[in-house]
């Protein structure tokens, strides 16, 4: 397993080939509704590489490990066993890098943010904000 | 295909011209690198959007020729 995943293929705002095809059509792509109904449906929703016991990249490793620490329930959403997915939450948070934190539909940060957030405090306030439940 | 710190450090610039930068190279092989960017262009912005501003000065390079920065940003 290489610590640092692999390169991505796509850039900022990633869209599926049909949608350049139709410059001004402000149709979303399929793929957001799986996202939103992901990102509403539970509370803590992490895209990333590899699952939570099998993380696929660091940064990845590195928020899962943020989210068991402080005692938060998750739903991990691997990315890699799923393209469509991989390359539409890029375009639909407009973030350019996995992984993605979202909590209560709301996208939270990378794992930059994620880990400072944590080391603030900020994260636990965000999710008594929230009313998520986790560790004292 | 790596990208050349003096590179990151010049595209990240022209869109925050007053910034104090600095590039260091995580693993010496020119893919993983974190980005320190002070500038008064991030006053008032929340983390996520401090972000935003920067892959966007970035140019869809983040994620592509450019793997893995991290990110340290805030107002001077």
């Amino acid at each position: 397993m290489k610590p640092w995943g692999s390169p991505e293929q796509a850039g900022v705002g990633a869209l599926p080939p049909n949608f350049s095809e139709r410059p001004g059509d402000m149709t979303e792509p399929p793929v957001f509704d799986r996202i939103r109904t992901l990102v509403s449906g539970h509370d803590v929703v992490l895209f990333m590489k590899g699952d939570r016991h099998m993380p696929r990249c660091g940064f990845s490793n590195t928020v899962v490990q943020v989210l068991d620490v402080t005692g938060v329930d998750f739903v991990d959403v691997d990315v890699l066993a799923d393209d469509e997915i991989r390359e539409g939450i890029k375009a639909f948070t407009d973030w350019p890098t996995i992984p993605q934190l979202y909590v209560k539909g709301e996208f939270v940060g990378g794992c930059d943010i994620v880990r400072e957030m944590y080391q603030t405090g900020e994260l636990r306030d965000l999710l008594a904000q929230k009313g998520v439940p986790h560790a004292a | 295909m790596p990208m050349l710190a003096h590179d990151l450090e010049a595209l990240i610039r022209e869109s925050f011209p007053d910034a104090e930068i600095e590039i260091q190279d995580l693993a010496g092989d020119g893919d993983h690198y974190r980005a320190i960017i002070r500038s008064e262009a991030f006053a008032g912005k929340s983390r996520v959007a401090q972000h935003q501003a920067v892959y966007a000065a970035l140019k869809g390079r983040m994620g592509g020729e450019l793997h893995a920065l991290a990110l340290d940003t805030g107002p001077k």
